[in-house]
């Protein structure tokens, strides 16, 4: 009786906005696929070499997802556990490896650990020999990089949604700490972790540069890689497409498989009081939990300290223009957030009050799908009625939002079920419904979710090279646009100093949001 | 909000339509960055053009190409600028581009004869270095030595393309084994030049692929001499920059002029120290100060455009099966 009047009133967090967000997006990635397909006058044949392709992406995706999720959870464990000074700097900083463009990434590990890195000098100090980062361990191990923090992070908010009252149980009954893991953490963690997985799996398949630098050679070849090479080497459209179907239905199908696995578990409801944890006091689950927060905290503020000192002594070479394109970058951005969240929002309350959760992977058809693909796709489209470059930026803004869908989605889904399993009753006994729902009980309970991933839908525009380098015309170049040219024309410092300044907006823009929803939570 | 923007995208493109008649010039995006040739090109061919010159800049050379035939007769460019002598077969293919007749007294280490193709610069492939590093003179002695090299992948870039077709006109046959022997010299292989270019100078490898012109723009924007690039006894790939006009050009006495300019003085003095290439024509006030420093081919290399896409297919599936063992 129970579960009916639940569906009843879940029911009216309007589907119809969520469905039709999710229609608009697959007519958004197909009618681009469409307009490459037509186009194109190839055998629709792929080589021997994208099918190597398409195995090491795979497999590399795996890796990088399951050594990324798997090591969020003793990081997630002891950040929950823990209260100490700078912690809540700490979870924000958890945000900015993500949103750094891939270069710049990719050359802050090479400062720590790449052939003349800062790793390699102790070893050779103490005498031992040099170790390479290039291969498959450093694709994996770059995107581990960028991924870690934002698993933890998925995990983090999970722990947040345990009420209050049951860990103050835990420790009145004074249960051990694997029993505490068997009956609460345990229960979190698959609800949040295939999730996590299965974006973390996507982002992975279609990373392009990361795997080609670090990879070492042709054998890390993706498949973005295949269709970059496709589009722009052999410029065979037809290929292209079906490589990005592949793509697609490899990022569908896993993403699908991952969340079929998410079990449909409450913690119930709580008085949302502070969690404050009585059961973890114990002398080695303190030395324990600061050895998994201090081994985090090097591996992502080195190369994060190397990007900045390089920064800084770039800055003084740093051209003026460039105040004027992180403005165009940073007004972007805004549309983003106010584009993905018109979208977001609507699916998420969709997706949670749906049985399957398996419909969440139509938003990640967003993030799978080739930027390249899409921007053609439009281009195509646009091209017979306007000139492409003046819809650079709008249609940048629309990719931008596509693409932090997922995360987007990914951050809220959790939290909106959780709220309407446990208020879900009380407002259909209220008769709250709508608009009234979405402010009074959704929204209210999923601010610092929704500040969270708009922070991520800004950053991540800000440090997005996207579409706009296949339209852009000089007069509407964004900040990593101009980072490329700079670094393209022999100007590495002035290009280091422009990944500063990028950093420190896009980290500085995620840090305002995400501050904004995290000021209104008492169980923080 | 988004219906704004489109509205604004839209209202400016009308707005577009001025008098003064507009020239399209598409080309590679470091061109028309402000660091490049295109905004002192541009000022310099209006004072004389009482036009509006637009540069129009999309990704790479291969990019510019694809672009074209994405856009096909419909296209709203009148020149493009920027393919280079790898990629001319290509696209004459398209049967989009049309005939100059421009002459000029070219400074090419090969005689030029193109009828489509305008060339503006051109420059040698080289391995460049630390000035204070001994490093191989030659392919089999690079892969015999402990050198480490970082090249670019020749799928996604024109550099990455060019040492590809370098070992195979100097090579031929042979070519498979040498990069056999390459194969653990390379420390890894990057998407384009810039990324490659950055790893050099972070010190992750002894030699990166670039420029015989790359140190020039060290020694004179910089004042810095430790960059050199090393003669190798085999000769140097050519890369020849071209330009050309579209047939189906809604402009073509003001294409034909900008063709003609391209070769002129005014234009040819601007490329070396922006776009850091060797003018097609050398400027009667010769080569900026630190030119002369540059290190010279004994012997220039070059795979005639017209076989160029075959010898490319076969060299590329050389080079991945090398490289992947």
């Amino acid at each position: 009786m129970a579960e009916r009047i639940v569906q009843i009133t879940v029911g009216k967090i309007s589907p119809r906005l969520g469905i039709s967000a999710a229609v608009l997006i697959a007519v958004l990635i197909l009618s681009a696929l469409v307009a490459v397909v037509s186009r194109a006058d190839g055998d629709f044949a792929l080589g021997p070499s994208d099918w190597s392709a398409v195995r090491f992406t795979i497999w590399q995706a795996f890796l990088s997802a399951f050594f990324s999720t798997i090591l969020a959870i003793p990081v997630a464990r002891a950040l929950a556990r823990r209260r100490f000074w700078g912690r809540g700097f700490l979870v924000t900083l958890l945000g900015a490896p993500f949103i750094l463009p891939v270069i710049v990434a990719v050359l802050g590990l090479l400062a720590i650990f790449g052939r003349a890195g800062f790793l390699n000098d102790i070893l050779a100090f103490f005498g031992f020999a040099k170790v390479s980062i290039y291969g498959l361990h450093g694709v994996v191990l770059a995107h581990v990089f960028f991924n870690l923090p934002l698993a933890t992070r998925l995990l983090l908010q999970g722990w947040q949604t345990v009420p209050a009252e049951q860990f103050r149980l835990v420790a009145q009954l004074g249960l051990r700490p694997s029993m505490v893991f068997r009956l609460i953490e345990w229960r979190l963690i698959v609800r949040i972790l295939p999730g996590a997985f299965a974006l973390v799996f996507v982002i992975c398949l279609t990373s392009f540069a990361v795997a080609l630098t670090l990879g070492g050679g042709p054998r890390a070849t993706t498949i973005e890689l295949a269709i970059y090479q496709a589009f722009r080497f052999d410029f065979d459209l037809g290929r292209a497409a079906v490589l990005s179907i592949l793509q697609l239905g490899v990022a569908g199908s896993a993403a699908g498989l991952a969340l079929w696995f998410i079990p449909s578990v409450s913690f119930g409801g709580g008085l949302d009081r502070m969690q404050r944890r009585w059961d973890v006091r114990t002398v080695w689950s303190v030395v324990l939990d600061s050895t998994f927060i201090v081994l985090a905290l090097g591996f992502l503020i080195l190369p994060l300290l190397a990007i900045l000192l390089s920064g800084l002594g770039g800055l003084a070479d740093v051209p003026l223009a460039i105040w004027g394109t992180a403005w165009t970058s940073f007004w972007v951005a805004m549309l983003s957030v106010g584009a993905l969240l018109c979208a977001a929002l609507p699916m998420a309350g969709w997706i949670a009050t749906s049985k399957r959760a398996g419909v969440e992977a139509v938003g990640l058809l967003g993030l799978a799908a080739s930027p390249l693909m899409i921007g053609t796709g439009w281009f195509i489209l646009i091209h017979p009625f306007a000139n492409p470059a003046d819809w650079a930026l709008a249609v940048t803004i629309l990719v931008n939002a596509l693409m932090a869908l997922p995360f987007a989605l990914r951050i809220l889904v959790p939290t909106l079920r959780e709220t309407a399993q446990t208020y879900g009753r009380l407002s259909g006994a209220l008769g709250l419904s709508g608009v009234a729902l979405w402010r009074c009980v959704l929204l209210p309970r999923a601010c610092p979710q929704i500040g969270f991933a708009a922070g991520l839908t800004a950053a991540l525009s800000i440090g997005d090279l996207g579409v706009i380098a296949l339209f852009a015309d000089p007069d509407r170049a964004t900040l990593p646009l101009q980072m490329y040219r700079l670094m393209g024309s022999y100007r590495t410092d002035a290009a280091a100093g422009a990944a500063l300044i990028l950093l420190v907006l896009a980290f500085g823009l995620f840090w305002v949001m995400d501050y904004w929803g995290r000021r209104n939570v008492i169980a923080e | 909000m988004k219906y704004l923007t489109f509205a604004a995208g839209v209202l400016t493109a009308t707005s577009a339509f001025a008098e003064t008649p507009v020239l399209t010039v598409y080309t590679y995006d470091s061109f028309v960055s402000d660091w490049g040739p295109g905004p002192a090109i541009e000022s310099a061919f209006e004072e004389t053009c009482n036009c509006d010159l637009q540069f129009v800049g999309a990704g790479d050379g291969a990019a510019l190409l694809a672009r074209i035939k994405l856009e096909g007769a419909r296209s709203d460019a009148d020149v493009v600028l920027g393919l280079d002598t790898n990629l001319t077969a290509a696209a004459k293919e398209t049967g989009l581009f049309e005939s100059h007749s421009v002459t000029a007294d070219y400074t090419l280490p090969i005689e030029w004869t193109d009828s489509t193709f305008v060339p503006f610069d051109w420059g040698y492939f080289a391995f460049v270095h630390n000035a204070d590093v001994i490093v191989p003179t030659n392919f089999k002695a690079l892969a015999d030595s402990d050198t480490k090299i970082v090249i670019q992948d020749p799928r996604s870039s024109t550099p990455g393309l060019g040492l590809l077709m370098w070992v195979k006109a100097a090579y031929g046959d042979e070519a498979a084994s040498i990069w056999e022997g390459l194969a653990d010299n390379v420390v890894t292989v990057t998407p384009g030049w810039s990324e490659a270019y950055g790893l050099f100078l972070e010190g992750e490898a002894d030699m990166v692929l670039s420029y015989t012109t790359s140190p020039a723009y060290h020694l004179i924007a910089e004042e810095d001499a430790s960059k050199a690039s090393v003669k190798f006894d085999e000769g140097h790939y050519l890369q020849i920059e071209v330009a050309a006009k579209l047939a189906a050009s809604d402009q073509p006495e003001l294409a034909d002029k900008f063709l003609n300019f391209m070769v002129s003085e005014a234009f040819q003095t601007i490329i070396p120290t922006t776009n850091w290439m060797y003018p097609a024509v050398t400027p009667a006030t010769g080569l900026p100060k630190g030119f002369e420093t540059l290190m010279v081919p004994a012997k220039a290399l070059m795979i005639p455009a017209d076989e160029a896409n075959t010898v490319r297919d076969a060299a590329l599936i050389e080079w991945q099966n090398a490289l992947s063992k």
